[in-house]
């Protein structure tokens, strides 16, 4: 099952790869960045089962500190310079 | 007692990558920004935690444990306010709440 759960996992991180190439605006892509900053952590906790080492949990609780300040620090720059969406003021 | 701790782990991993699946599948095929942050941002944080519990339940050790629970905690409190700056950002902004026939056209065309 871990296994199985590892699998779905790495099915979505694809999934979020490709809404960060493809979505058209700005947004999208910083949402998908977080998605798979958020399933990273979860698929770095699950190979240190699978593997049989537990220690990957600290390197999983760095990373979801550093995904959360990495978000918000791109939202913070948008806020001072707006991002623009061209693809949508241009209608 | 054993193999009921490992039965609920099962049941847990699985609710939790259905979970996952569903949230992919939303931020894949929705029309707009918005729709696509409500597929995520409410699937993120119930199958994190759902995972997460599954790998509590299958594992003995105390202080493994006790690191799980942190990163549960973690993910409680940051997901929704990642979720919560994100959409604050795209309406300051003024993003439209229209369907963006482009990208799906797109999307279909490369995918499917």
């Amino acid at each position: 099952m871990l296994i199985a759960a590892t699998l779905a996992i790495l099915v979505v991180m694809m999934m979020a790869i490709i809404r960060a190439f493809v979505g058209p605006t700005t947004y999208d892509r910083v949402l998908a960045v977080n998605m798979f900053g958020t399933k990273t952590v979860l698929l770095i906790s699950l190979l240190g089962f699978v593997m049989g080492r537990p220690e990957f949990l600290d390197i999983a609780i760095v990373y979801a500190l550093i995904n959360f300040i990495s978000v918000i620090g791109v939202l913070r720059y948008s806020n001072r310079f707006v991002i623009k969406h061209s693809e949508q003021s241009k209608k | 007692m054993d193999i009921l701790m490992q039965v609920s782990s099962g049941f847990f991993l699985l609710i939790g990558s259905f979970l996952c699946l569903t949230g992919g599948l939303g931020i894949l095929r929705f029309p707009d920004f918005y729709t696509r942050m409500h597929a995520v941002g409410v699937t993120d944080t119930l199958a994190t935690a759902m995972i997460l519990i599954g790998l509590i339940l299958y594992n003995p050790d105390f202080m493994v444990d006790v690191k799980l629970m942190v990163i549960l905690l973690m993910t409680i409190f940051i997901s929704p306010t990642a979720s919560h700056a994100l959409a604050n950002a795209a309406r300051y902004d003024e993003l439209s709440i229209q369907k963006d026939s482009k990208s799906d056209s797109e999307l279909t065309s490369s995918n499917l």
